[in-house]
């Protein structure tokens, strides 16, 4: 019982001490910031990389999920007789929860992972120790364009993928159940608000995209320079930001849109 | 421990002695528990983060992977510190390049990316690039190993001949006793994170202690044992307690 109490207490020093670092590292990397935008070219590589590679992936799932949503969405309000609401419920869906949350969910298992990865295996490769030696700080070679571009296209991504979802409704809703297609824009229009959804919606990406490519990198930065070390940082980046996402969300949401 | 400018110093010892982990020291790269390093005149762990950047800019270090840039060709990685340091233009940096890799007999390899190079011709890139910047001195962390005996004679030779060519002090780690004590001026023994012995090669090769004529003659056995510290053979084959 005691050896449990012990082990408790170890683990949980042991992730306030990580957090501790990571915070360190945060900070650093905030300190490195402008010497990426006197080098914008560091950044475009990096944005190019973490976020139009990702394109794709965000394309193609923000319009299932937007067709599913206006599926599922068609035969509930079908019920009540309030299938003109179909693009309401749809765009309000994907502009305040799905389009950020799924979009950095999907970034963290595309752009989140490769970048621990590929940080863990400089660092495994000695290439980080190279730099550091050649006077080069990693941190604000490496690290701060990386979180940049992540910052940046995270937003970009999850507005791309709340549009492609409303599309996919459309499709769905128009195109295949013979909803008014009038009334599916318009509708859209009367009823989501710029400040309390579209706004919001943007914040949360923003957050979502700050704590992925933190957690990404740090890892990275952190892993243990061997093969499994890299593996089981790239897993934890995944894990770790998943909760993070979702820890997030319900925190934002409780404070954009809850009486709390 | 004193390490002499202008001499190749070579720091020899066996495998997990803290070899490398001196040339960290050395660089700034990790923290003494005790005692204190001096590069140039300065205490090298009281620096602030930018003289200790500023002082790193005198410094090359050849990793024993390399530690070239993956993504990154040849004439790049080679580029890159003179593309980070200067504000030269392209033309001067091509020149520079082309000739720190004539140095080292790689001007022809300028486009291959690390994945195609052989490990010596890793080495080898790496050492161009690590004199990019005309550094006052190099730290080679075990250069020799695993290389084929070309290899080893190119990187051998170019050793010595860039120290003196370019006025450099050299400090190599390595265990490789011939090729070390081949190109060494002054040789520093240490095991278990103490200097056992230090000297000229020609010194110790004539030294009484046993740890460095077992060291330096590469014998099994000796005040290094061959069997790692276990209980009694018979005892243990006969599963008897010690």
């Amino acid at each position: 019982m005691l050896d449990y109490f012990q082990r408790l207490g170890a683990s949980s020093l042991g992730m306030f001490e990580r957090l501790g670092r990571g915070s360190l590292f945060f900070v650093n990397v905030l300190l490195s910031i402008p010497s990426v935008i006197i080098r914008p070219r560091l950044l475009i590589s990096q944005i190019h990389s973490v976020g139009v590679l990702s394109f794709a992936l965000i394309v193609i799932s923000g319009l299932f999920v937007g067709m599913v949503l206006a599926l599922q969405g068609f035969y509930t309000l079908s019920d009540f007789g309030a299938e003109g609401m179909l693009g309401v419920m749809v765009s309000a869906s994907l502009i305040r929860e799905l389009g950020p949350v799924v979009a950095a969910l999907l970034f963290a298992g595309r752009a989140g992972s490769a970048l621990t990865a590929e940080i863990g295996l400089m660092k495994a490769t000695e290439q980080l120790s190279g730099m550091e030696m050649m006077a080069v700080d990693p941190v604000a070679r490496i690290m701060a364009p990386r979180f940049l571009a992540g910052l940046i296209s995270m937003p970009i991504l999850a507005t791309i993928f709340s549009a492609v979802g409303i599309l996919g409704g459309y499709f769905i809703g128009v195109g295949l159940l013979g909803i008014d297609e009038g009334g599916y824009w318009s509708q859209m229009q009367a009823k989501i608000d710029f400040d309390q959804d579209v706004i919001n919606g943007l914040i949360k990406s923003v957050v979502f995209g700050w704590v992925v490519t933190w957690i990404a990198i740090f890892e990275g930065y952190d892993a243990i320079p061997t093969s499994e070390g890299v593996s089981r940082a790239t897993t934890r980046t995944v894990v770790h930001s998943a909760f993070a996402i979702l820890l997030l969300d319900f925190i934002l949401t409780a404070l954009m849109f809850g009486d709390i | 421990m004193d390490i002499q400018r202008g001499k190749v110093t070579a720091i020899m010892g066996p495998s997990g002695t803290g070899k490398t982990t001196l040339l960290k020291l050395i660089g700034g790269q990790l923290r003494p528990t005790a005692g204190t390093v001096e590069v140039d005149g300065q205490n090298i762990h009281q620096l602030r983060h930018k003289e200790l950047y500023q002082l790193r800019k005198k410094m090359g270090m050849l990793f024993q992977s390399g530690a070239l840039l993956t993504d990154i060709s040849v004439f790049d990685n080679v580029a890159f510190p003179l593309r980070e340091h200067t504000q030269l233009p392209e033309s001067m940096i091509r020149h520079l390049v082309l000739m720190k890799l004539h140095a080292v007999g790689l001007r022809g390899a300028r486009d291959l990316m690390p994945s195609e190079l052989s490990g010596g011709m890793a080495r080898r890139v790496a050492l161009a690039r690590a004199i990019a910047l005309d550094p006052m001195m190099i730290m080679y962390d075990e250069p020799f190993t695993g290389q084929d005996p070309i290899s080893m004679g190119v990187l051998v030779q170019l050793i010595r001949l860039l120290n003196d060519a370019l006025g450099l002090s050299s400090i190599v780690v390595s265990h490789d006793v011939k090729e070390t004590c081949a190109i060494a001026d002054y040789v520093y023994l240490v095991s278990a994170g103490k200097v056992i012995e230090h000297g000229s090669p020609e010194q110790l090769a004539l030294s009484d202690s046993e740890w460095s004529q077992q060291f330096m003659q590469g014998m099994a056995d000796g005040p290094v044992p061959f069997h790692y510290e276990a209980k009694e053979y018979a005892k243990d084959l006969l599963g008897l307690e010690a």
